[in-house]
């Protein structure tokens, strides 16, 4: 028990909020409660403030989010196939504002990390000692030449789960017998990489069931995909990809598959080798860390540098960044891994409150695509951090993909468990 | 499975409260509670799931619970995904999870289950199942089947039955009996008698 200190006590005590607050630190106890003002109510900001209030209830949790609820991205391709409603994946904060987190709408336009203030559009200031922005991602509009914010509204991205995704959904469901979908895929990195291709076999689901001889085409700026071996396989066993009769197709790169333009007014795009039109288009554009980042300086390029350990931002101290506005490498742009780099910013931030430097970081990734009703596949990692060289390394050994060539009764289970990802992420978020 | 049942449930924890006490010297970097967290997105908020399926593993037996991530490990254990995940961590860290999700409290959510099934679950459950799955199945020592997601209960008892997954001391006898008694209506209708549990 030589090295038995007050770190290893907090360290090992696990959810010693009582022991913190009431033992450890009574000077603290008899101030008012440390402030953390978050930004952005998605799985990052969300997670970080249940956990902090999970963690420590002295702290004054705030949340700055200009929407009234949240609509998923994650199991918003199942509102294409008709499979669910869009209500069904939003939620309001209701839950978040139980656990003691006030909750703010209104939209921030900066952060002052001088100030330590963080700045609404409706002009009110928000004092903090930690802040969490936790932005998600926001386009690069002048990627793609004719495709704008405007144009979106009638040739979605869909990419925000929301009005556009209604508006795709409507848009497949009125298109003729014989239609032809065209999903354009981004470069990466992007949020939810295998989104695209999920998108893909959804909307074939519907179309198997309701249009059969409708096509889905995918244009694509990459010669490979996440979770490519296994798309290829659940496309072809559902929906014949690889053959003459295949509802999906896939141009990548080698083929010719990055877009260049759109004239909307004919439905065509021009492709780097050829034209393609269609009767429903989905542009992804190509991605970069949401607004309020690069308006408070926190990117370096397109994302924003983060010291993994804590998450907070290498531009200006005080503030982290979680999510898919982080550079997290390895670690993928998802819901799942937000939620994990939220729980470590979570406690790193209240690690230093009480004085204690932050313990080592653990992650996980875990993200599944349901390609049929009862074909179900996934990814996972377990990470560890290189702090020598800031890498999120996934742990030699684990992790990786869903079998290939898998029993039917394995994919129709691994369905029922990306429900209760869904649904225990969300809980596990907000509720 | 079965362990002698001298020590009663306060006892086992506050043996497990002590556990964690331990300096840091046992424990692996980073802490049991970190590692914990991120079970969250799949079993809940500190191992309590909401469902459909993916199994809650609150208040957990340590014991149950290391080997079961042991034979995810080994790949010993019928998988989806637990197998891959399970290689992701030490001996040391698997053990300080399992003293983490033994002292969450298990809640509950109600599930929709037949209600004649279920009492006929429960007339065979006293029979066949009582003596090492306690307390109509409540007891964490062999694993708590009461109150856990149907859907789970379905894939574990089919992975046994057909031979995917290896049964603990003495279950394979019972088991076996149990459908040759009543048919293959027994396993739904323990089922739903585990899963009427509040």
């Amino acid at each position: 028990m030589s090295d038995f200190n007050r770190r290893d006590f907090i360290r090992i005590a696990s959810g010693a909020t009582l022991a913190t607050g009431v033992l450890g630190f009574p000077g603290l106890l008899l101030a008012a409660g440390p402030k953390v003002v978050i930004v952005g109510g998605g799985v990052g900001g969300c997670t970080a403030a249940k956990y902090l209030r999970k963690l420590d209830p002295r702290i004054d949790v705030t949340l700055v989010e200009p929407k009234a609820a949240y609509t998923s991205c994650f199991m918003s391709n199942e509102v294409l196939s008709g499979d669910r409603t869009i209500e069904s994946i939003t939620f309001d904060y209701e839950g978040l504002k139980r656990h003691g987190v006030k909750i703010i709408s209104d939209r921030v336009s900066v952060i002052d990390p001088e100030k330590k203030q963080v700045v609404t559009d409706g002009g009110e200031r928000f004092p903090y000692d930690a802040c969490v922005v936790s932005p998600g991602v926001d386009f690069k509009w002048d990627a793609i030449e004719g495709y704008d914010a405007e144009v979106a509204e009638t040739i979605p991205h869909a990419w925000f789960a929301g009005k556009q995704t209604v508006t795709l959904r409507k848009q497949i469901e009125s298109m003729p017998e014989g239609g032809k979908v065209i999903i354009v895929a981004p470069p990466n990195p992007f949020k939810c990489p295998p989104g695209p291709y999920e998108r893909a076999a959804q909307i074939a689901m519907y179309c198997k069931h309701h249009k059969p001889k409708a096509k889905i085409l995918i244009l694509d700026p990459k010669d490979a995909f996440s979770k490519q071996g296994l798309f290829r396989q659940g496309w072809s066993k559902l929906y014949g990809f690889g053959t003459e009769n295949s509802m999906i197709e896939w141009v990548g790169a080698a083929g010719g598959g990055k877009v260049e333009a759109i004239d909307p007014s004919t439905m065509t795009l021009q492709a780097e080798i050829e034209e393609f039109q269609a009767d429903v288009i989905n542009i992804i554009p190509p991605q970069k860390a949401g607004k309020v980042a690069f308006a408070s300086d926190l990117v370096d390029g397109d994302w924003c540098p983060v010291d993994k350990m804590t998450f907070e931002s290498k531009r200006h101290p005080g503030i982290h960044v979680l999510g898919d506005a982080s550079n997290a490498a390895k670690m993928p742009k998802s819901a799942y891994a937000a939620n994990s780099q939220a729980k470590v910013a979570a406690a790193a931030i209240v690690a230093r409150f009480n004085g204690l430097e932050p313990g080592d970081p653990t992650f996980v990734n875990t993200c599944y695509s349901i390609l049929g009703e009862e074909h179900g596949i996934s990814v996972a990692a377990v990470y560890r951090l290189d702090k020598e060289t800031n890498v999120i390394e996934s742990i030699k050994g684990s992790g990786g993909l869903s079998p290939m060539d898998a029993s039917d009764e394995q994919r129709k289970r691994e369905v029922t468990y990306a429900h209760s990802w869904f649904k225990n992420l969300i809980h596990d978020m907000m509720g | 499975m079965q362990r002698d049942n001298i020590m009663n449930k306060t006892v086992r924890n506050l043996l497990v409260a002590a556990l964690t006490l331990l300096p840091a010297t046992v424990l692996a970097d980073p802490t049991a509670q970190a590692l914990a967290f991120t079970c969250a997105g799949c079993h809940g908020t500190d191992g309590s799931s909401v469902g459909p399926s993916s199994p809650s593993i609150a208040g957990m037996d340590p014991e149950v619970f290391v080997d079961a991530m042991q034979a995810y490990k080994a790949d010993q254990r019928n998988a989806t995904i637990m197998d891959r995940i399970a290689k992701g961590y030490t001996d040391e860290q698997i053990k300080g999870m399992s003293w983490f999700f033994a002292k969450q409290p298990l809640l509950l959510k109600p599930q929709k289950h037949d209600p004649d099934l279920a009492k006929l679950g429960a007339d065979l459950h006293k029979e066949y199942c009582e003596k090492c799955h306690s307390d109509g199945g409540r007891e964490s020592d062999s694993g708590i089947l009461a109150g856990q997601w149907m859907p789970y209960l379905e894939y574990s008892m089919t992975d046994f039955v057909e031979g995917r997954r290896a049964y603990p001391r003495k279950m394979k006898r019972k088991v076996d009996a149990v459908l040759k008694e009543h048919g293959k209506k027994a396993q739904s209708a323990l089922i739903h008698f585990y899963g009427s549990q509040q």
